[in-house]
């Protein structure tokens, strides 16, 4: 046994080859992306095909992008919507795991199914507008933070975590008179970690990522999360209004490469946690697996 | 009156409900716990059962002045409206056309990856591999949207190759007849590689000792996926087709609407981005709500149902 013999040999030569086929298929859009950025803006128009380097290597795409004030508004409106949004999503997510993973706790199966439902069920776009409009929020960065503080689908992954946890140690505590607060605050969560940077990554990189509710919900343009802006840039074409100080056909031309700047400028943050965070995606992908 | 007689029997208490009074019972041994649960559930009712509520809006003609209560019932005219209007099967058609090649190119698609990557024995290509497959699937669908847009362009990359193969270049996104491959070859390309971690792990689990088993009767590595290999994987592919059957009116319409334009709605425009469209662009809510409760009628519908047939062909289901 275990000699390869000659088809299996030349399956794992295909296979290898098709798998670097497939990373390279994958990562080339986002290299492009990089080489352009840091290419001269007329080299680049006139250029055609595949790009292996920067064609004639220029930072200006990138001064500009970072001279530009809506882009820097966009950025901070981000951050706020990131950091005080996960304070949130971590506050309620962990309070409503920790309460309905207690066995102690008769109807959390009814309470369950309360929340599971709407998993399945929803009253559509226009009536969650009309609510979040009724309560209040519309037109506040609020609106991208308080009507998604809980996923569902979150939610039961850190409550499976949370039901992994021994009984004997909430018990133990609870005879040395610890409430359930702080048995959530003191034992739970920090037991807990790998499971929290999970929740870190979903919901930080659902904040950072969406831009829909900022679209419907914002009309202050000084509101604007950094992804509308950038559908400004890239889908609809306004990137002329971003090269600020330009003249116009210096504009035209910046504009090609300003894009691209744009594009990494948005996604680095994004890819520099993912490689501490890898280790832990995996795990939270497969407990969510599990059938809630 | 048999009904009453049997309450009768069964509890105890008598006519007191034992259910409301064991709710009560709980809350008072729980007390910290029901706290602690009150946020939580406040935000389900308010951000998830009040739209329920407000969803009655398709069923009235709703205005902003009167508000949800006071608009005058008008019945299922705006469901007639819309089942009778010209978008109607246009909108079907796209939505479910759209969903159906997802299933049939973009559902097979990571399960392939990972039966592939399965036969990788070199560890470090394999994670490899896998690291960059992942990597689109973090990447914001503007961005993602941005590319595309770029490399479908008439003097972008996909059209310099095609153009080096003799083809004719095309403006992919304006025109109709390239919209749905353009939309779920790149839904395909971002997330393929998150898509295997399920299965994956799903193989991780399978009994080494039945691939010894399948080796002593003689079975090659094509042999071994084929009979352990994929069955040992089924249960989960089963799981996860359902969930996509029943998420088969959900296309994802934030892609669609950056994607789409009006020259190319004839084959873009599904039900989710036509409630979009007529109820935030043009305030036509109630109608838009009805658009949009139709359709969430019909995914539960489907998932139910989607969930039972599995239920009773192979014993694998949601719920």
């Amino acid at each position: 046994m275990n000699r390869p013999t000659f088809s299996e040999r030349c399956f794992d030569a295909a296979n290898t080859l098709f798998l670097t086929f497939l990373m390279l298929i994958t990562i080339y859009p986002l290299i492009y992306v990089v080489l352009a950025s840091l290419s001269n803006a007329n080299q680049l128009m006139a250029f055609n095909g595949f790009l292996w380097k920067p064609l004639g290597f220029s930072l200006e795409a990138y001064s500009s992008v970072f001279a530009n004030p809506m882009i820097l508004k966009g950025y901070g409106n981000t951050f706020f919507v990131v950091l005080v949004g996960l304070c949130f999503n971590l506050l309620l997510t962990s309070l409503g795991a920790y309460s309905l993973s207690r066995k102690s706790l008769k109807y959390r199966k009814p309470i369950m199914l309360f929340i599971v439902f709407t998993m399945f069920f929803s009253g559509g776009l226009i009536p969650f507008y009309l609510t979040v409009k009724g309560v209040g929020l519309a037109n506040t960065l609020w609106a991208l933070i308080i009507p998604h503080a809980i996923n569902t689908f979150n939610l039961i992954l850190m409550k499976t975590a949370f039901e992994a946890i021994p009984d004997a140690l909430e018990e133990s505590a609870k005879m040395d008179g610890a409430n359930d607060l702080v048995i959530l605050f003191r034992i739970i969560l920090p037991l807990s970690l790998p499971v929290i940077a999970v929740m870190l990554l979903y919901y930080g990189v659902s904040h950072w990522n969406s831009w829909f509710h900022a679209l419907i919900f914002l009309q202050d343009r000084s509101m604007y999360p950094l992804q509308l802006i950038l559908r400004e840039i890239l889908l609809q074409g306004e990137a002329s209004t971003m090269a600020v100080g330009a003249s116009d056909s210096d504009m035209a031309m910046l504009t090609v490469t300003l894009k691209y700047a744009t594009i990494i400028v948005a996604t680095v943050p994004i890819l520099l946690v993912y490689p501490f965070l890898q280790k832990y995606f995996v795990k939270g992908a497969l407990i969510g697996a599990i059938k809630g | 009156m048999t009904v009453m007689n049997q309450e009768a029997l069964t509890s105890p208490i008598g006519n007191k409900k034992p259910r409301a009074l064991g709710l009560l019972l709980d809350i008072r041994k729980n007390k910290l716990l029901y706290v602690m649960l009150l946020p939580v559930l406040l935000y389900y009712t308010v951000f998830h059962y009040a739209p329920m509520y407000g969803a009655i809006i398709a069923f009235k003609d709703y205005s902003p002045r009167l508000g949800i209560l006071g608009s005058d019932w008008v019945g299922f005219e705006h469901f007639e409206t819309f089942f009778t209007g010209a978008y109607f099967w246009r909108t079907i058609k796209n939505t479910i056309l759209i969903s159906f090649y997802e299933l049939i190119f973009g559902f097979p698609a990571p399960v392939i990856l990972a039966l592939l990557l399965n036969e990788v024995k070199h560890s470090l290509f394999k994670r490899t591999v896998q690291t960059v497959t992942y990597m689109p699937h973090f990447i914001s669908l503007v961005v993602i949207c941005g590319i595309v847009k770029d490399f479908t362009s008439r003097e972008g990359i996909i059209n310099d190759l095609m153009a080096w193969f003799g083809a004719e270049r095309s403006t992919f996104l304006l025109e109709p007849e390239f919209f749905r491959t353009v939309y779920v070859s790149s839904g395909i390309w971002q997330h393929i590689g998150w898509g295997t971690i399920i299965y994956l792990a799903a193989l991780t689990g399978i009994d080494p000792e039945q691939y010894e088993a399948a080796r002593m009767d003689g079975a090659g590595r094509w042999k071994q996926m084929l009979h352990v290999t994929i069955p040992g994987i089924m249960p989960t592919i089963v799981i996860l087709l359902i969930l996509e059957t029943g998420r088969m009116m959900n296309v994802g319409f934030e892609k669609i609407i950056l994607l789409y334009n009006p020259g190319t709605y004839e084959t873009a425009d599904v039900v989710s981005s036509y409630v979009y469209r007529v109820g935030l662009q043009d305030f036509n809510y109630s109608f838009s709500s009805a658009v949009g409760l139709f359709n969430s009628a019909v995914n539960f519908t489907l998932l139910v149902f989607s969930n039972w047939l599995s239920r009773k062909l192979n014993d694998t289901s949601l719920w």
